[in-house]
């Protein structure tokens, strides 16, 4: 039975035509997502070279006099200096903190962070 | 009036004269059973919370469907719509509650409202942030397809064995969709057996995992992804329906419309639509299609062979999926030098978000300071886009 004429509600399927039809579907399954893949692979890129070329831009169009008088800007009220990050990204130290913060109930200026560190 | 033979004509009338003087001739005895069923759907759905919001819907909807003298369904008229002797006003002009309630799953519109809301629930920036998770989603289909091939050599036509297949997308909507287009009569078993098994997945998909991963692969913890962009978000659905759509037109209505969820939920402007299709429209449409394919489970089409096969076959179809997700998952760990945790190819059977909890967890007993959930969440969401092409292949070789 070719397989374009296997649609018909009271015909039992051959083996063959069974076989074939379930590898094609995974094959198009398969087809489908690789194709999407590439293009959000190709999307992505194409926002990642844009988000490159702008933050390029953005130090240039500083004035160095204000970059320096940011870092010696004094630290806000309460602040207790840096915090020391051992293999710890700064988003999740910053995530750490405010979950600290939370739990204890205070607020997040009057605690003292002196490191944070990752256990293995 | 004579209070005697009014007595006589409520009994008469009443279900208990039905079940009692037609217990043997008239399967009044299939109708207890089929009320003891929907009795271990509501202890499932309440005691055990096996995908309450639907099991509940779906128990009442098998139990008003049994109670004999009801006549909320008819499945004679649905046979009599199939073979195209009448239309849906004669459904509407003749059936009861539950047959206009089914109108909505005949012409699809409940299972693509379901994805819209799906589509406003989920956000799709781990996959964006690691496309290669598609991969996984499309490994993970797997048990659609052999399950496809099993219930072809057990017997079922081809419409009813890629309606039984389509169980293992771990996706209702899909499966109810793609059930009620090609085997309309299989739909209460298979939709049962999808949402129990994707309540089960906690205890299903574990020992596959242990069995087929090693537990250095299991703690095996990768690398934090990228931070998609806003603007990223937002271009994602409109491309992924332009492709998907123009590879397999069939998959519009499902596609479109999770795409479109998504889309309301991203852009930034249509905030109050995208709470209507999380919360109020899913929620209304859930009673209706819950209750509506619960109606299906007549005793007539319940109690078969055919329901036990499509029990074991649905179990088998989730096996192979997760089956299948681990072991191109395997594969991109060793391809990727150890980068990747195979663990997260099981999340690719959709199910969202239970499959990539279930991975988060087995990685976590692993190595505790292990957390896979965001990096699962991929392949889980690419799974739903995955299931729904499986689903749009198997309605466009065996459609009508």
């Amino acid at each position: 039975m070719p397989l374009l004429t296997i649609p018909g509600e009271e015909a039992g399927l051959q083996v063959m035509d069974s076989l074939i039809t379930a590898v094609l579907g995974y094959a198009v399954v398969f087809f489908g997502l690789v194709l999407l893949m590439v293009v959000v692979t190709m999307i992505g890129k194409i926002f990642a070279a844009k988000a490159a070329k702008a933050a390029d831009k953005a130090p240039a169009e500083e004035p160095v006099t204000e970059v320096k008088e940011e870092t010696d800007a004094p630290t806000a009220p309460g602040s207790a200096g840096d915090v020391k990050l051992h293999n710890v990204e700064p988003k999740i130290a910053a995530m750490l903190m405010a979950i600290v913060a939370d739990k204890m109930q205070k607020p997040i200026n009057e605690l003292r962070f002196i490191s944070i560190k990752e256990v293995e | 009036m004579n209070i005697g033979e009014t007595l006589l004509k409520l009994w008469n009338e009443s279900g208990f004269n039905a079940i009692i003087s037609g217990f043997l001739a008239d399967g009044g005895w299939k109708s207890l059973v089929m009320i003891a069923i929907a009795c271990v759907m509501f202890y499932l759905g309440i005691v055990k919370k096996f995908e309450p919001l639907l099991m509940v819907g779906l128990a009442a909807g098998c139990l008003l469907t049994n109670l004999p003298g009801a006549n909320l369904y008819h499945s004679e008229l649905w046979t009599a719509f199939m073979a195209g002797e009448i239309g849906f006003g004669d459904i509407l002009h003749d059936g009861g509650l539950l047959d206009i309630f089914y109108i909505g799953v005949k012409t699809g519109v409940y299972p693509c409202l379901i994805f819209l809301g799906v589509g406003a629930m989920t956000d799709f920036g781990p996959l964006l942030s690691n496309p290669k998770s598609l991969l996984l989603g499309a490994a993970a289909q797997m048990g659609v397809f052999l399950a496809f091939f099993g219930a072809t050599l057990l017997g079922f036509t081809g419409p009813e064995a890629a309606s039984i297949g389509i169980i293992g997308g771990a996706d209702g909507p899909t499966a109810i969709l793609t059930t009620s287009r090609l085997a309309p009569q299989l739909l209460g078993p298979i939709a049962i057996a999808a949402y129990t098994y994707m309540a089960l997945i906690p205890l299903i998909q574990p020992p596959f995992m242990k069995l087929l991963t090693t537990k250095k692969e299991r703690a095996i913890k990768m690398e934090q992804t990228r931070t998609v962009s806003k603007t990223e978000k937002i271009v994602f659905p409109i491309v992924v329906t332009i492709f998907v759509v123009l590879l397999l037109p069939d998959t519009a209505a499902l596609i479109g419309c999770l795409m479109l969820g998504n889309l309301l939920k991203e852009c930034g402007v249509t905030d109050r639509l995208s709470d209507t299709a999380q919360n109020a429209l899913m929620n209304i449409v859930t009673i209706l299609l819950s209750l509506s394919v619960g109606a299906t489970m007549v005793a007539e089409n319940f109690l078969a062979l055919e329901t036990f096969y499509i029990i074991v076959l649905g179990v088998v179809a989730f096996i192979l999926s997760t089956v299948g997700g681990l072991l191109v998952g395997k594969l991109m760990c060793w391809l990727s030098g150890g980068k990747i945790n195979p663990l997260i190819g099981a999340a690719g059977v959709s199910a969202v978000p239970m499959a990539a909890r279930v991975a988060n967890t087995e990685g976590q007993k692993a190595n505790p300071a292990n957390f896979l959930l965001m990096h699962a969440m991929g392949p889980n969401v690419a799974g739903v886009i995955g299931s729904a092409i499986a689903a749009g292949f198997l309605l466009k070789v065996f459609g009508a």
